[in-house]
């Protein structure tokens, strides 16, 4: 995780529809499908907070928080 | 502008989630980036109208919490010039597909540009008339397949940019699901813009689309828009000059339709008595 950052991950399960777009693209490899295919934050703590996820999400399924200097 | 975190929920009818649209569609980064561009203007959900027409990407009405209409297929840019001009201090919004703006809607399109109304159109382009069974649209391409044409497409599509300019539209700008955050801030330009604003967006059926041309899943057809468009004015397009140009390729001021008409129309007449 990036240094002084917290980063919260929620994802929607309920909405989201598993097309894999957040998996594809993020750049850290944090997200995963589950054997239900929905996306799950599998190492959170891998995550950088540049929310590509959650702008490309189509089922607006994915909110990250970061907060700073936590 | 607005210096609150970006809550989806304040913008959506939650209840109506999921949406219908498939796993993939790029429609609904489209309806992310227009919410985002929205709460970054700091507009009051009352301020919005958002009217769409018919197709999957005009089904984005019913999930915005706004004041919505969903119209007649290729209708949706009448309706929304008489909201315009029945209370001008509404920012009026109207997302459609490609089959619906150019083709159905293509002669009000052209029209709307003409006028210069303040009104913005999102062009979901996904290249195919997604909810009625994958039949080409005009802006589907030479070569595309399509249910209507197994052989490959033999028309030439429309160039959306062009036909703007030279319909007369103020504000043109072309972006790609891909490029969301882009895709954000030139909405939020389109917005701001006063005159008609057409912002073309390509989004990605992997249903109807993607299958009968063997683009792959959802992130490879996202992929595609990454690896095949190219900012304007860019080196990486004097070396590709075949590649798909992003950016704004009009933005200029002319008289705008709601002040025309109050001016030519609205006042002569009260004058009159």
């Amino acid at each position: 995780m990036a240094k002084g950052k917290s980063i919260e991950h929620i994802i929607d399960k309920s909405w989201c529809k598993g097309c894999g777009i957040c998996v594809h693209f993020c750049p850290k490899q944090v997200l995963e499908l589950n054997s239900d295919e929905k996306a799950v934050a599998a190492r959170p703590e891998d995550c950088i907070g540049c929310k590509l996820c959650e702008l490309r999400c189509p089922d607006l399924a994915i909110q990250i928080i970061v907060k700073e200097g936590e | 502008m607005s210096d609150t975190e970006f809550d989806v929920k304040k913008y959506i009818r939650a209840q109506f989630f999921p949406q219908m649209w498939c796993p993939g569609c790029g429609h609904g980064t489209v309806m992310g980036a227009l919410l985002r561009a929205i709460h970054d203007l700091g507009l009051d959900n009352n301020d919005v109208s958002v009217i769409s027409g018919i197709g999957c990407s005009s089904r984005i009405s019913g999930y915005l919490d706004f004041n919505t209409a969903h119209t007649m297929h290729g209708r949706a840019l009448p309706t929304a010039t008489g909201v315009k001009l029945a209370n001008p201090n509404l920012k009026v919004i109207v997302p459609f597909g490609d089959g619906d703006s150019t083709a159905i809607g293509g002669n009000h399109f052209i029209h709307a540009c003409r006028r210069n109304i303040d009104i913005t159109a999102i062009v979901m382009n996904n290249r195919i008339y997604g909810m009625t069974g994958g039949q080409y649209s005009p802006m589907s391409g030479c070569g595309v397949k399509a249910s209507t044409a197994p052989y490959g497409v033999p028309d030439r599509s429309f160039d959306l940019m062009e036909l703007a300019k030279g319909a007369g539209a103020t504000f043109v700008a072309r972006t790609t699901v891909y490029h969301a955050k882009e895709a954000q801030n030139t909405i939020k330009k389109a917005i701001e813009h006063k005159g008609f604003s057409v912002v073309e967006i390509l989004s990605m059926c992997p249903t109807q689309f993607g299958r009968k041309n063997k683009a792959g899943e959802a992130p490879q057809m996202m992929e595609w828009y990454k690896d095949n468009t190219v900012p304007m004015g860019s080196k990486k397009l004097a070396d590709n000059p075949d590649l798909i140009q992003r950016g704004v390729f009009v933005d200029e001021v002319a008289p705008e339709y709601c002040e025309t008409y109050q001016e030519n129309v609205i006042d002569k007449v009260m004058k009159k008595g």
